[in-house]
């Protein structure tokens, strides 16, 4: 334990230097930086053929480049959306799921089961009409605080998921197959065999929402958010439409998870019920907690951890998720606000407000 | 201080189940002039407030405020409308910093939303720089401005409570409700809360004050009305106030022979 704690402070004192020295570099350095860390991500499916990395990254079982899209990339846009919801508003939602199906149904409707409209046609539809879910379950809903608003949205993510297992329109429990896929662009093949054109999609769906949600943070609305977290009552009486921001964390969250959903189903091509039972809803609250509530980066990290730890530990077959489960624990206990917890921005609100830049951080 | 009527408590009562806060109070505050609240403990001072300010439903009566009637607006109207208070128990939002906190009492007049934040358009742009000059002036009002940027929850007790009243002015209001803003001092802060509240009033702003230190009632308000089990039991200037038989006994309690 004490070598574990060790290794844990010196970690830390790593960290700590780094950023002492990325503060002390000039603008362009950092600039460089920036452009030296998003092509690293983007070329992060040959990770595995870097010598020492390559061993601890590997996802032994499964293609890596599979892994990083239909894990990896789903659970940190999720992440990111749920973040909003419970680590921004402070608002408890166990049925996230029912938005990340309610986005893959709308493509797979619009693109196989009822039309065939191009993938691309319906991406802003399904976004749109999660969206409207969220709206829908918001609306009765958030007048619940706590624990009550917490059952009601467990409640949520079944009733979806038991809808669509029901409803022979949804294509009941056979599901909808030969979903639209993504258009090709001249080398970019969408296709079945290589996911790393969708991983590439993927993760500039990742920077877009990033920088979106960045600009509602720096702003008035994060701020309210903040607040109602903080002390509802008294962000009402500060004069913050509590319900009507409440309202919009949850759209904005079921908007984000929307948009995964409909990334997973173009991906894959066919989804049924099975594809999102309730455990899925646990999975993506332990990615938001795991990573630090509150902290988009921090939701981003925990994503990462649990969509990729059961892959890494793939040959550890049935084992494998007590390994999961044992790193939960660990983490939990060593890092108990999360791996990057959230911080309070000490920085002027107002330097932020003036650049645009520092979104790929 | 002038003969403006700005809030008209009007023959308030406020019962919860079978008991009864308030029973038929009414005050008036004039435009301009401190009101001290006073009575001791659980007289119905912090339910007076509470109704004000729409956190509760009044039973019977209404709250007419600038000639319009809040009884039946939601919190957040009513702060818009131009009441603000402060809190008995220090309610900051602790993990934002004490100009953040400030922001959110100043955004409480402003109007862009989703779009604009998203789009990051001019006017979200001015309204936010605008919310922060406002924010940092305010801190510096309150004297507090050199911990700006730290949490909340960091900040001494005298802080945070000052840094209560400048959140409830950032949001512009025209009447000021400090709930127990001495509570905790010791006499040199309540000698500089004093000014504060002289300066605040100095400002334009109408102030009602509940305090419990008979000290700061008596020197900063222009009149005093007094609580007592519910009932309003005596209003005037505080001299007069302070020789009402009633209010030294309900303070002080009656002789057994003279009840």
């Amino acid at each position: 334990m004490s070598q574990l704690s060790d290794l844990w402070k010196r970690l830390q004192s790593l960290s700590a230097d780094v950023q002492v020295r990325w503060k002390s570099m000039s603008h362009v350095q950092r600039l460089s930086g920036y452009v030296l860390a998003v092509l690293a991500l983007y070329l992060a499916p040959w990770w595995p053929k870097i010598p020492a990395v390559g061993w601890l990254v590997n996802t032994p079982g499964t293609q890596f480049s599979t892994v990083l899209n239909d894990q990896v990339i789903i659970f940190v846009l999720v992440a990111l959306g749920l973040n909003v919801v419970v680590g921004l508003a402070g608002l408890l939602d166990l049925g996230y799921v029912g938005f990340y199906a309610v986005g893959a149904y709308v493509v797979g409707v619009l693109t196989s089961q009822h039309a065939s409209l191009p993938w691309l046609v319906v991406l802003p539809i399904a976004v749109v009409v999660s969206m409207l879910f969220g709206v829908i379950l918001g609306t009765p809903t958030l007048r619940l605080r706590g624990d009550y608003l917490a059952i009601v949205t467990l409640g949520f993510g079944e009733i979806i998921r038991i809808s669509a297992k029901n409803l022979d329109w949804l294509g009941a429990s056979r599901g909808i197959s030969d979903i639209g896929r993504p258009p090709s662009i001249g080398p970019l093949k969408f296709g079945v065999i290589d996911p790393k054109p969708y991983y590439w999609l993927g993760l500039t769906l990742v920077f877009l929402v990033v920088f979106c949600l960045h600009r509602l943070e720096e702003s008035r609305v994060g701020r309210a958010w903040t607040a109602i977290r903080e002390d509802e009552d008294a962000a009402e009486l500060m004069g913050v439409n509590t319900f009507k921001f409440k309202l919009w964390a949850f759209a904005i969250g079921a908007a984000v998870g929307g948009l995964a959903g409909a990334h997973y189903a173009g991906k894959v091509g066919f989804i049924s019920p099975d594809n999102f039972p309730l455990q899925l809803s646990i999975l993506f609250l332990a990615a938001v907690v795991l990573g630090g509530s509150g902290n988009m980066y921090g939701a981003i990290l925990g994503g990462i951890m649990v969509a990729w730890l059961p892959e890494r530990f793939r040959n550890f077959t049935d084992k494998r998720v007590l390994v999961f489960g044992i790193a939960l624990v660990l983490v939990m206990v060593f890092r108990p606000e999360g791996l990057l917890p959230r911080r309070v921005r000490t920085k002027s609100p107002m330097k932020s407000a003036s650049g645009g830049q520092e979104v790929a951080q | 201080m002038t003969n403006e009527v700005l809030l008209d408590f009007n023959n308030v009562t406020m019962q919860f189940g079978g008991v009864t806060a308030l029973s038929d109070v009414s005050v008036k505050i004039f435009r301009g002039e401190i009101l001290g609240l006073i009575g001791p403990n659980g007289a119905g001072k912090t339910t007076c407030f509470n109704v004000m300010t729409g956190v509760y439903q009044p039973t019977q009566g209404s709250v007419v405020f600038n000639g319009s009637d809040i009884t039946n607006l939601k919190r957040f109207q009513i702060t818009q409308s131009g009441i603000a208070r402060t809190f008995q128990n220090i309610r900051l939002f602790s993990e934002m910093t004490a100009v953040e906190n400030v922001m959110v009492g100043a955004d409480a007049r402003k109007t862009s939303s989703i779009p604009a934040a998203l789009l990051r358009t001019k006017h979200q742009r001015a309204e936010e720089k605008e919310s922060y000059d406002r924010s940092m002036e305010l801190l510096a009002l309150m004297g507090i401005a050199d911990r700006a940027s730290d949490a909340a929850r960091n900040l001494p007790y005298g802080y945070q409570r000052r840094l209560e009243i400048a959140r409830a002015l950032a949001t512009e209001p025209e009447l000021l409700c400090l709930d127990e803003p001495a509570a905790g001092f010791n006499p040199a802060e309540k000698q500089q809360l004093n000014e504060l509240i002289f300066a605040i009033r100095d400002r334009g702003y109408t102030i009602l004050l509940i305090e419990h230190d008979m000290s700061v009632v008596m020197n900063v308000s222009d009149r005093v009305a007094v609580l007592d089990f519910g009932k309003k039991i005596a209003e005037g200037l505080p001299s007069e106030v302070r020789s009402n038989p009633d209010v030294i006994a309900a303070y002080l309690g009656v002789p057994d022979d003279a009840a």
